[in-house]
């Protein structure tokens, strides 16, 4: 059964220990630039959760020259097969949010795989309290792609709603 | 390389721009840690020489900024800043909750040492392996909201500059205010928007070294650990045992201490610790909660107990954006000012803030100069204006001067101790006329815990301490006394570099943790007897060397401030406060607990079996000036 998380931003208090937990999941070790969810905080307090989002056509695996990303039938993942990766970026262009990363130290792109339809980012989080990530089945008629927006127009909107100030003044 | 560390700092001398990565020796993080420790032995290695006549404010100086071997693995990342420090011309282990320790690590550097003075206002910027100098000229002279967008803007672009590559997250950055560059003895290092390394005035050294900001990415992983699997197993049983060890600050903050401290133990500062209890205007966080909290739950990385929130007031059409008003800035600009209003204390919080002060030195220093008014030493002559408890606009326009140096902001800028000595010389009064009047301990205004009822803090809590009125780390015995805030662990904390309140997890958490990520056995009695000893004997070591303008002898200045003596006039303790003898007594235990002599100096033989060789060499050097 596809899954998705959602994000409630009012909740997450930027701690982030989701990318310590999915980044010791996924590569043994705390690295939080290469965790699959990242916190961004551009402005003190306005802290946003940013993660693949499984746009319903998925542009980043239809822009993959070489078809190193396919789809997870299983959970709605994007996978990504390591071997045929170049780290061309036209997964990362394709993106809405631009959420893919691509980093110099790891030889291929890295997107949230859902850990199999068991998400450690979401545990985490409920552990700690915060629930800013709840894991929902994937019900098909949402536009999750909504969701694929790059942190900083999601930080300038949520500016508004709570410092209730023009971006502008803060970031 | 030991494992939780990168082996490497980087050094940057400001007075050439030259940088380089250094190999830090091996030997030193077991016996430092990192922190307080390390940084404390690096200032002893590189300066010791010179001590007592080096200027904190010469560019000789140098400003250190540590991460620690826990930084970044456990429970609510912090940086430890030190230097030779401006208030007590010894050392303090200023930490500040900042993602700077983190990104310091993703770099490859365990640290970053600051050397030399800048021709022109200049910032930091270390992206992995480049370390830049930059110029500040567009920051300088800015507020911190502002500074922080501006930096913002100017790095963001070249962090993106391969945009297929995917967003990378926002740098973390410290930076100082007017009040940290114009020098001011209480000027703070701040983070995010009231985040602060406050006590040591390390802003003000940043600021005489003409350094604005640092700014830090790093894109790396942290280094690798020695047993990755119970150092994940540790990481979870912190997020279920600390918040549970202290609900209360997950929901309020410590912003819910005015009540309990001035009502129940009676240790709270009332204009000027005139008095140490309030109860019926004793405000609570509930308008706060109601109306302006924007976001109950603010953490900074890896911090499990969230104490933090977020305040939004809109006032005199700005926007005040501040860290939830916590207990000591509630109690320095609330009681301790006389202003009962919560809003009006969060607002006078975020005016000090923006301009970049330490807001507990710059409560001691307002409360100081209102009660100097109330008795007629100061008079509206000398101040410009009047200066009356609760008045908030006063209190205000006082901040801008001592932040521009202006009129008497020059002479208060100096700090409580200093400030006071001036004033008696033009008042053509005797020092201890006016000292009366000043709360601090070594040149560092007194945190906002008392001593008196005997309910809070213990009575030699500032009088030995290393780091004088810093209230998050304070002597106690016995030496191994439970509270995180003695200072045997506090110098746990700040070497290890971690929150302080994350440590109500309990203290096997942490000593289970170090042994995770270093593979070092460290007990809790070694911990006790032989490393913070070390740490704290060698912190004494330099701040008896103290200087250049001010010494400590501990005959006189190893003591309470004077109000500190006169009887509680209210509460539930009224009529109570230590007698000097109680004091002289509790100091000497002290003393001979840490292997210090009758007069508190170290011994040469605690100095060689705690391995600071060297260290002896001042001893002659103390001893001889105090003519012993
Ligand atoms: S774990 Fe939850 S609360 Fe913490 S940063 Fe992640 S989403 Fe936010
Ligand atoms: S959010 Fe981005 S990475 Fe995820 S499916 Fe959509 S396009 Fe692909
Ligand atoms: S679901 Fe798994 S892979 Fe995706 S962000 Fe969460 S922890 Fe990382």
């Amino acid at each position: 059964m596809p899954i998705w998380i959602f994000r409630e931003y009012d909740r997450c208090s930027g701690c982030r220990y989701c990318e310590v937990a999915c980044s010791l999941k996924h590569e043994g070790i705390i690295w939080p630039e290469a965790s699959r969810i990242r916190v961004f905080e551009y402005v003190p307090g306005i802290t946003i959760p940013v993660l693949c989002s499984q746009c319903t056509d998925y542009p980043c695996v239809q822009a993959c020259p070489t078809k190193a990303l396919y789809v997870d039938e299983s959970t709605g993942a994007v996978r990504v097969d390591e071997g045929k990766c170049i780290k061309c970026g036209k997964c990362v262009e394709a993106c809405p949010g631009r959420i893919p990363r691509i980093l110099p130290q790891k030889d291929s792109v890295i997107i949230c795989d859902l850990c199999g339809g068991d998400p450690e980012c979401a545990k985490v989080c409920r552990a700690l309290g915060f629930n800013a990530l709840v894991v929902v089945d994937k019900w098909p008629g949402t536009h999750y792609k909504l969701y694929a927006r790059d942190a900083e127009k999601i930080t300038r909107d949520y500016i508004k709603k709570l410092y209730k100030v023009d971006p502008e003044e803060v970031m | 390389m030991p494992y939780g560390f990168t082996g490497k700092f980087v050094e940057v001398d400001l007075s050439s721009s030259k940088v380089r990565v250094v190999d830090v020796r091996r030997d030193l993080y077991r016996k430092f840690l990192g922190g307080r420790g390390l940084g404390s032995w690096i200032l002893w290695e590189r300066l010791g020489e010179v001590w007592e006549g080096l200027d904190p404010y010469s560019p000789d100086n140098l400003l250190i900024v540590l991460t620690g071997p826990l930084t970044g693995y456990i429970a609510g990342v912090r940086l430890a800043i030190t230097g030779k420090s401006p208030q007590s011309g010894g050392t303090v282990g200023s930490t500040i909750a900042s993602e700077v320790g983190l990104e310091l690590k993703c770099s490859g550097y365990d640290g970053l040492i600051v050397s030399g003075k800048a021709k022109d206002p200049v910032y930091i910027f270390i992206h992995d392996d480049k370390v830049e100098v930059r110029d500040a000229s567009k920051v300088w002279g800015k507020g911190i909201r502002e500074t922080h967008k501006l930096l913002l803007r100017d790095v963001l672009p070249e962090l993106r500059k391969t945009p297929r590559f995917g967003e990378p997250k926002e740098p973390a950055m410290i930076y100082i205010g007017p009040a940290g560059e114009n020098l001011c003895r209480f000027a703070a290092i701040e983070g995010k928007y009231a985040h602060a390394a406050a006590y040591g005035s390390y802003g003000s050294v940043m600021g005489s070294k003409n350094l604005k900001a640092i700014v830090v990415k790093g894109t790396g992983p942290l280094p690798p650990v020695y047993d990755v699997v119970k150092l994940k197993e540790l990481i979870y049983k912190a997020i279920e045992l600390v918040p549970k060890k202290a609900p209360r600050l997950r929901i309020w903050g410590t912003g819910q201490g005015p009540w309990r401290y001035g009502r129940d133990l009676s240790s709270i500062p009332v204009r000027n610790w005139q008095e140490e209890y309030w109860v019926e205007k004793s405000y609570s966080q509930y308008d706060l909660e109601v109306y302006d909290w924007v976001k109950r739950y603010w953490a900074d990385y890896g911090c499990p107990l969230c104490c933090m929130k977020v305040t939004v007031l809109h006032r005199n059409g700005e926007t005040v954006i501040t860290d939830a008003p916590d207990y000591e800035l509630l109690a320095y600009e609330g009681s301790n000012l006389d202003v009962w209003d919560v809003r009006d204390i969060a607002y006078l919080i975020w005016c000090g803030e923006e301009l970049g002060f330490d807001m507990i030195n710059a409560g001691n220093v307002l409360g100081f100069v209102a009660e100097l008014f109330e008795r007629g030493i100061l008079t509206k002559d000398d101040l410009g204006f009047e200066v009356k408890w609760g008045d908030v606009k006063a209190f205000e326009r006082l901040l801008k001067m001592i932040a521009n140096k202006e009129g008497i902001g020059k002479v208060l800028a100096e700090g409580t101790y200093r400030a006071a000595l001036k004033i008696s010389e033009m008042k053509g009064l005797k020092p201890e006329e006016v000292l009366k009047y000043a709360v601090q301990a070594k040149g560092i205004g007194i945190g906002a815990h008392g001593i008196r009822s005997g309910l809070d803090y213990p009575p030699i809590s500032y009088v030995t301490s290393v780091q004088g009125g810093d209230h998050q780390s304070v002597a106690m015995l016995p030496l191994d006394a439970p509270p995180i805030v003695n200072e045997v662990w506090a110098s746990l904390a700040d070497s290890a570099v971690i929150c302080q309140f994350n440590m109500l997890g309990g203290l096997d958490l942490v000593f289970d943790a170090l042994r995770a990520v270093t593979g070092w056995n460290i007990s809790k009695e070694e911990w006790v007897n032989e490393d913070a000893k070390r740490i704290l004997t060698l912190q004494r070591v330099l701040l008896l060397l103290g200087g250049p303008d001010v010494y400590w002898d501990p005959r006189v200045h190893d003591d309470n401030p004077p109000r500190f003596y006169e009887p509680l006039p209210s509460g539930p303790k009224k009529g109570q406060a230590p007698t000097k003898q109680d004091i002289e007594k509790l100091k000497k235990d002290y003393y001979k607990a840490l292997g210090w002599d009758e007069l508190g100096i170290p011994t040469e033989d605690t100095i060689k079996q705690l391995g600071l060789t060297g260290l002896e060499k001042a001893l002659v050097r103390i001893r001889k000036r105090l003519g012993i």
